[in-house]
């Protein structure tokens, strides 16, 4: 069963997103680090780059497999997870807690069209 | 059934018969006649082994090569000593037979070598990393700008210097010909990069820039100062090399390139009318990620033994696909096989030593040959073991003469505007005698 946390939104491509005030972290899920596997390299934007909504932000590389990752939000980059370089088994460890990057956000109605826990717990399940 | 013996008349016969099929035109029944050819394919009679021997040989006979011909010729690839063992080993059936393998951890052997293989490169080079081995130079310097293109991520050019091979930068043509990326040619001046030039060039749209050294006319450029231009505009440093000069010259590792390609040919194989030759491909550890090809790297099994494993294959495109470095799925194991048996066996002192006669015997060519003053060097610049001779006729006119007298010239410069120019090669190989007969057949012409 995997781990939901409540307070957070989610998408349907099991990122996790934490908004603080008109900026958000996101990070991909307990249920993404599973099916991934082990990961090893987590490439990550760089600080200024502009995203829109659907962007490939960077990539997750695990022992199967590269994975492109997707912003489920539109903004400018103000901060990466620097730590994620030496350490990218922490995505598996702590998924909730190694945030991958941090965007100021350019239009927050986007955030209507994500789940809340409950909604992305039954989204799992479906 | 036999694996080495033709199928013979009988086997056929019983093949067909368990397929239920009348004879060999029953399989065809499918195809439509309209694109039928309807008669035999206009091919000769077959021969007996007799008439072929004789035929191959009367055919090859109106070849002269290098067994015939003392070789002056360089332009990329090289007349060097290949040692009786490379070849000794390199035919064991183990390794000349093997193909390319699938499940590579099975093949600890095959393995290994390429991880030694690697190594010797990245000391070579003075780099952290080097990949199992492109096709060859042009090919693998063709990679190294698509490397820049992709680590640089806006980046949309290629600078590289006119010194490079001619034929290097026909190939980067090609591979950045259907990419959104321009390929811009720094100017040369005097033989050299004109690295003033080239600083104008690059700006903050050049996702590398590339230049050769030894460079094609031979000329040993100063080549950090590209690392510096590029640097200054977050441009990748690529460096071009000739692996036999590497043993005297500063290490490109230690000159701050970032990528470091050239042709292998030269280390342990022979000229084998043009090829397969070697691409060998080095970095910086904080570009692997971004390396094409096969990586072989050292780990241990499940018992705690040393055991070699193809890694980063996530990067590679029968797992990334569309997205992937490079469509690169293999490499020139048998040939990087040989580079490595030659490595070994000269070893560090060795090969610096075939670089040292390359050095003395090219400049002993040089002063011989402009001793009467008749032919002068193109460029007075430093170089390694090639350099620019111009005279007063033709080089193609001068080469016709010096096959006669046994000789095979050097590469016609006319077309690249030195003219009567020809570029000369002196490898470790060519005695006193030699160059001096070159010299002597030379002065008369």
């Amino acid at each position: 069963m995997s781990k939901i946390v409540e307070g957070l939104l989610y998408t349907e491509d099991h990122e996790w997103v934490k908004v603080e005030g008109n900026k958000a972290k996101i990070g991909v899920t307990d249920h993404a680090q599973h099916e991934l596997g082990d990961i090893v390299y987590v490439e990550l934007p760089e600080e200024d780059d502009e995203l829109a909504k659907g962007d490939v932000f960077g990539v997750v590389e695990s022992v199967k497999a590269a994975s492109d990752s997707f912003t489920p939000l539109s903004g400018t980059v103000t901060a990466v997870n620097e730590n994620l370089e030496d350490a990218p088994e922490s995505v598996n460890a702590t998924p909730y807690e190694a945030w991958m990057f941090e965007l100021e956000l350019s239009d927050t109605s986007e955030l209507d069209g994500l789940m809340d826990a409950a909604a992305y717990k039954a989204f799992c399940e479906a | 059934m036999h694996r080495f013996i033709p199928s013979t008349k009988e086997d056929k016969k019983a093949m067909l018969e368990s397929i239920g099929a009348a004879d060999m035109e029953a399989l065809f029944v499918d195809i439509p006649k309209e694109v039928r050819l309807d008669r035999e394919l206009a091919l000769d009679e077959s021969k007996s082994e007799l008439e072929v021997t004789r035929l191959m040989n009367e055919t090859l006979g109106k070849n002269i090569s290098t067994d015939a011909l003392t070789c002056f010729l360089g332009a990329g690839a090289y007349d060097h000593y290949v040692p009786t063992v490379v070849n000794h080993l390199s035919s064991r059936q183990e390794f000349a037979t093997a193909y390319t393998p699938y499940q590579p951890e099975i093949s600890q052997g095959t393995l290994q070598v390429i991880f030694e293989f690697q190594t010797m490169i990245a000391e070579l080079t003075g780099m952290e990393v080097a990949n199992a081995s492109m096709y060859d130079g042009p090919t693998a310097c063709a990679e190294a700008a698509m490397m820049a293109v992709a680590a640089g991520k806006k980046k949309k050019s290629i600078v590289v210097s006119e010194t490079v091979h001619p034929e290097v930068i026909k190939v980067l043509e090609s591979y950045l010909r259907h990419r959104d990326v321009a390929l811009i040619i720094a100017p040369m001046k005097e033989g050299e990069t004109d690295y003033e030039k080239l600083s104008t060039l690059v700006d903050e749209t050049t996702a590398g820039v590339l230049v050769q050294n030894p460079n094609f006319y031979g000329v040993i450029e100063d080549a950090k100062k590209s690392v510096e231009i590029a640097h200054g505009k977050k441009a990748l440093a690529i460096n071009y090399v000739d692996p036999l000069a590497l043993p005297i010259l500063e290490s490109p590792g230690k000159q701050g390139f970032d990528i470091v390609v050239g042709e292998g040919q030269g280390l342990g194989n022979d000229l084998q009318f043009g090829g397969p030759y070697l691409g060998f491909f080095a970095s910086t550890k904080k570009l692997v990620r971004k390396m094409p090809g096969r990586i072989c790297g050292e780990s241990v099994d499940s018992r705690g033994q040393r055991a070699f494993v193809l890694t980063l294959q996530a990067r590679e495109q029968h797992i990334r696909r569309y997205k992937a470095n490079s469509n690169i799925c293999s490499n020139q194991g048998l040939v990087a096989l040989r580079s490595t048996i030659y490595m070994s066996l000269m070893g560090k002192a060795g090969m610096k030593e075939v670089a040292e006669q390359c050095l003395a015997k090219s400049h002993y060519g040089a002063k011989v040959l402009t001793a009467s003053g008749k032919y002068k060097l193109a460029f007075d610049k430093p170089f390694f073991k090639e350099f620019a001779l111009v005279g007063d006729k033709p080089t193609k006119e001068v080469n016709g003469k010096l096959v006669e007298a046994g000789i095979l010239g050097g590469y016609d410069l006319g077309p690249l505007g030195v003219k009567n120019g020809s570029l000369l090669c002196f490898t470790e190989k060519r005695t006193k005698e030699e160059i001096d007969q070159l010299a002597s057949t030379l002065e008369v012409i």
